[in-house]
């Protein structure tokens, strides 16, 4: 079986695309990459041009902001199933934190310039993934919230 | 007279009772395990009851009884050290005495659970309060269907019970899943807050009990989750927090609603006070 037929299936049975016409499901597989990372590696940097977005086939992720002096600080996380990164979306397109294989990861990366370039000629596939993507920013931005309020410390 | 739902046997429920402690367990920094011998005045309790701890000359708290309901005579309570009470309490040796009242209030569902899913969901400290739980499914585990363990904390450092979480998992037949707000680099696991690994939960939601106990706002986003999953609210138990004094329901200090929390909970269903857990003035 080819790698672009991997690609699909792989696409077609994450609960990220579930749903999604047979026509958008093959303008992101002609957008996608399978990729794997060593633990330890950096797989983005702060500040670094954000040009992808990841589901993550296997493995673990730590999202990291370098906070001087404590140093790095994780928090958050993704694993297998999992999307991992938006700010390709968001114009500057910049990664806001540091994203850290903690164990071996394999994933789909999925090219930011080539999705936006597709969306351009097919606002409707467009449309699907910010329906895909805004849920995944609320629940973030939720669960950021309930962090903020550090609600296990002392009553 | 005895008062209404307390188990007295005899006794008055307002006078302590000395016992020695046996064992103090530093659990994480500023928590900590106090083993108490009660074996002159034990008696049975229920998980998710609590009792009123004395310190002599200082105060009395209302303290979950954390250790295995088939040791009554050993009985274990798992503090942080937050007040006027519990720091000078944290001080305390092997050997020293604290009065004890009780136990008191409700417990955990155990009956109602049989032969169901049971998710438990423990934020911080809340943990405690549902370890007397996890002894009595561990030892009567063919009872029950899939059993979730989720347990949220700020920081790897404040993980309560550590060998036993693994432990649970491992040998006991239950699904622990653990998240921190913030770790360090060398942290493998979960980062996020405990909801967020309700999200990830498959469960057969028409025959799930689930059961929470940790702050107010992280129960009330819980709950949501829970809600979202098809759990409906007569199918969650919560263990609520006030400020008990007399623990029998007289003082009025605990009044929730049309409810005593000393004495009608600490464990709800959470169907019979949704209508006051939005109320912000209770």
């Amino acid at each position: 079986m080819s790698d672009a037929n991997e690609i699909e299936r792989f696409i077609r049975e994450h609960p990220f695309f579930e749903g999604m016409a047979d026509e958008h499901i093959k303008r992101l597989t002609g957008c996608a990459e399978r990729v794997c990372f060593p633990p330890g590696t950096f797989i983005f940097k702060e500040g670094e041009e954000a040009r992808t977005f990841f589901c993550i086939q296997s493995g673990r992720v730590a999202l990291e902001i370098h906070a001087p002096p404590k140093g790095s600080v994780q928090i958050d996380s993704r694993k297998a199933g999992d999307v991992v990164g938006w700010s390709w979306i968001v114009v500057p397109y910049r990664w806001y934190c540091d994203v850290r294989a903690v164990e071996e990861v394999c994933a789909l990366a999925f090219d930011g310039a080539c999705l936006r370039g597709q969306w351009d000629e097919n606002p409707r596939l467009g449309y699907e993934m910010y329906q895909r993507f805004v849920p995944l920013m609320h629940r973030s931005l939720q669960a950021t919230r309930l962090q903020l309020l550090d609600i296990y410390g002392a009553k | 007279m005895p008062l209404p739902g307390i188990a007295t046997h005899g006794d008055d429920p307002m006078v302590p009772h000395p016992a020695p402690i046996l064992a103090v367990r530093q659990e994480t920094l500023d928590v900590f395990t106090l083993t108490l011998d009660v074996s002159s005045f034990a008696r049975p309790f229920s998980p998710g009851q609590f009792t009123m701890l004395y310190l002599f000359g200082v105060g009395e708290v209302p303290v979950s009884i954390s250790g295995d309901p088939a040791c009554p005579e050993r009985l274990e309570h798992t503090i942080r050290a937050v007040g006027s009470v519990t720091r000078p309490m944290q001080e305390l040796k092997r050997g020293a005495a604290l009065g004890v009242r009780g136990p008191f209030g409700s417990g955990w569902p155990l009956e109602a659970a049989r032969g169901k899913d049971i998710i438990l969901v423990a934020g911080g400290i809340g943990l405690a309060p549902l370890r007397p739980l996890i002894y009595r499914l561990r030892a009567r585990r063919d009872d029950f269907g899939h059993i979730s363990i989720l347990y949220g904390v700020r920081s790897p450092a404040d993980i309560v019970y550590q060998d036993e979480l693994a432990d649970w998992n491992d040998a006991a037949g239950m699904d622990v899943s653990l998240t921190v707000d913030h770790a360090s680099p060398d942290w493998q696991g979960n980062v996020g807050v405990v909801t967020t690994l309700l999200d990830e939960l498959h469960c057969d939601p028409g025959n799930t009990l689930a059961m929470t106990c940790g702050p107010e706002v992280m129960m009330r986003f819980v709950i949501r989750a829970l809600n979202h999953l098809g759990i409906a609210d007569h199918q969650i138990y919560v263990s609520m927090e006030r400020n008990m004094q007399c623990a029998v329901g007289l003082c009025g200090h605990c009044q929730y609603g049309p409810a005593f929390i000393c004495r009608d909970g600490a464990v709800f269903r959470f169907d019979g006070i949704a209508p006051f857990f939005s109320i912000r003035e209770l």
